[in-house]
């Protein structure tokens, strides 16, 4: 399985998770994992998927997750797992 | 599974301490391009990068949009050309229409800048080289992409003194010849020392006649990722100071690893290094000289400057070796002047001279570096910065290298703009006393007793 890291920050608001998660059930994409923190009204959401089926398209549907981020006003970033991976684990 | 923590430590390093991937370069042999017909040369070189490179760029913007970090240049570095061009050019002018095939190929690929228009004749020079190395000023005014590099000596060959007072010349000519853009060609041109075959950092990048054909070369860099460690380790000895060091110095090369085992798989070209150098850039944030005012320094310059430097070389390699599987190139700190904000402010108040940044070349890991000086420095000067800067590198068994601009028509004061990545640098003075009898007498050093280790 390929798995992908979204990640939220940005200002607490209604709907962040709600959007996001529309948008990956839209495109058949399953979520494995949510945890989330908020620090002084500011909103930390980390979202492991499983990135299989979109391998191919990846760069575009990073594309789209970061301009959903822009209209919610948050900042939202999809990264392949790798590189959390790579940096953190021997 | 990773958790929330790592994942903000990693995208805190990426977009507020600019960790990127500084540069991917492929490695182009083009020894089966050799032919004694110009034309023909021309065209199988142009064909052979083209061919090889021309998805270069679009997988370094793939490997971007996948991991999140950038991937900032995209390069290609070339075998010598003084060696491709030797069959085909009878005169100067020869080489330079090879500059002006690589400057086209390299624009059309894509790339910001193509290294490898290089002599290696640190021991002696054939009458092509000689002639490669005449061609250089005309080339770098010739051309946007090209870099140009000449090795002149080695700790097996002693230094060629006859190559080091050439390119004094070759230099101010460059210089005069670019001296509408602040003599901005002597920025792609480097003197070399023992340099490694398989640097992918511009301006000296090169590939090397025992490389193979063609191979992914990849260098990291992060200073603000350091610096920000740092914070977190005031008022600690050195030996916490260096373990925040190692431990930032191995995560920052694990990108390297990443992105370099990633495009060599899209590409189908060998991995061969991943470079673990510090490199700064003229953003703030992105410098050297601040990594060396956390560790308690006023400014760089300061006494304690070369301990500092050298402690954060050593560091910097003995935490990235473990996160590289081949590492090679340069890496350690680069201390480039015009590239470096914190760097520039130091010179520009007077804090850092030629002097010091010369002793900080013992330590670092290549040289003097974006300098720049009064244009009516004579060449017999700029040879004899050269000429100690070799020895350095000589009797040290290290890389070290020249990257000097005599900005024609400045002084002493006045600002050089070179833009981009390049950035601008504060005009520096010289010591004036003449040293041409010393670089006139010709010939060779030898190298020192030290190199006969067989």
């Amino acid at each position: 399985m390929k798995r992908a890291v979204i990640t939220v920050v940005g200002k607490d608001s209604v709907g962040i998770i709600a959007s996001i998660c529309t948008y990956l059930a839209d495109r058949g994409i399953n979520i494995l994992d949510i945890s989330q923190t908020i620090v002084d009204g500011y909103f930390n959401m980390m979202m492991v998927i499983d990135a299989t089926s979109i391998d191919d398209q990846f760069a575009s549907v990073s594309k789209d997750i970061k301009k959903l981020g822009r209209q919610l006003g948050m900042d939202i970033h999809c990264q392949k797992e790798e590189i959390f991976e790579s940096m953190h684990r021997i | 599974m990773i958790n929330l923590f790592e994942v903000s430590e990693t995208n805190h390093m990426i977009e507020s301490e600019n960790l990127d991937v500084r540069t991917i370069t492929l490695g182009i042999s083009l020894i089966d391009c050799i032919s004694d017909s110009l034309d023909r040369l021309c065209d199988n070189i142009q064909n052979k990068i083209v061919k090889l490179g021309h998805d270069l760029v679009c997988v370094g913007d793939k490997i971007e949009a996948e991991f999140g970090f950038p991937v900032v240049n995209k390069r290609v570095s070339i075998t010598p050309a003084s060696i491709i061009g030797a069959s085909a050019c009878r005169k100067p002018s020869d080489y330079v229409r090879i500059a002006k095939t690589l400057d086209k190929a390299a624009t059309e690929i894509g790339v910001n800048f193509i290294g490898g228009y290089s002599a290696l004749v640190s021991k002696d020079m054939t009458a092509g080289e000689e002639m490669f190395i005449r061609s250089i000023p005309e080339a770098l005014a010739s051309t946007e992409r090209v870099c140009a590099s000449v090795v002149a000596g080695s700790s097996k060959t002693g230094i060629n003194m006859d190559i080091v007072r050439m390119m004094g010349d070759v230099i101010r000519e460059t210089a005069e010849l670019t001296k509408d853009q602040d003599s901005i060609g002597c920025a792609k041109l480097v003197v070399l020392c023992n340099a490694p075959d398989d640097n992918p950092f511009m301006a000296g990048a090169f590939l090397g006649v025992t490389e193979g054909d063609s191979v992914i070369n990849v260098g990291v860099s992060g200073p603000g990722v350091v610096r920000h460690a740092l914070t977190k380790a005031h008022g600690k000895d050195f030996r916490e100071l260096c373990d925040v060091i190692k431990k930032t110095a191995f995560k920052i090369t694990r990108i390297g690893q990443l992105a370099a085992a990633r495009a060599s798989a899209e590409l189908n070209i060998p991995f061969g290094i991943v470079d673990l150098s510090l490199a700064p850039t003229p953003a703030v944030g992105d410098s050297i000289a601040d990594i060396l005012q956390e560790m308690g320094l006023e400014s760089a310059g300061a006494p304690g400057t070369t301990a500092a430097l050298a402690m954060l070389n050593d560091q910097v390699k003995k935490g990235g070796v473990m996160a590289a599987s081949n590492v090679g190139g340069l890496s350690g700190a680069f201390i480039p002047v015009s590239e470096d904000h914190s760097m520039i402010q130091a010179a520009e108040a007077g804090n850092i001279t030629i002097e010091k940044l010369e002793a900080m070349t013992c330590v670092c890991s290549v040289g003097l570096d974006m300098i720049a000086v009064p244009g009516d420095l004579p060449s017999t000067s700029i040879a004899g910065i050269i000429a100690d800067e070799m020895a350095i590198g000589m009797v040290n068994g290290k890389t070290t290298a020249v990257r000097i601009i005599p900005v024609i028509g400045k002084k002493v004061g006045d600002f050089a703009h070179f833009g981009g990545l390049l950035g601008d640098a504060p005009v520096m003075p010289v010591n004036r006393c003449d040293c041409s009898e010393f670089v006139d007498r010709g010939g060779r050093i030898p190298a020192p007793i030290h190199s006969f280790r067989n």
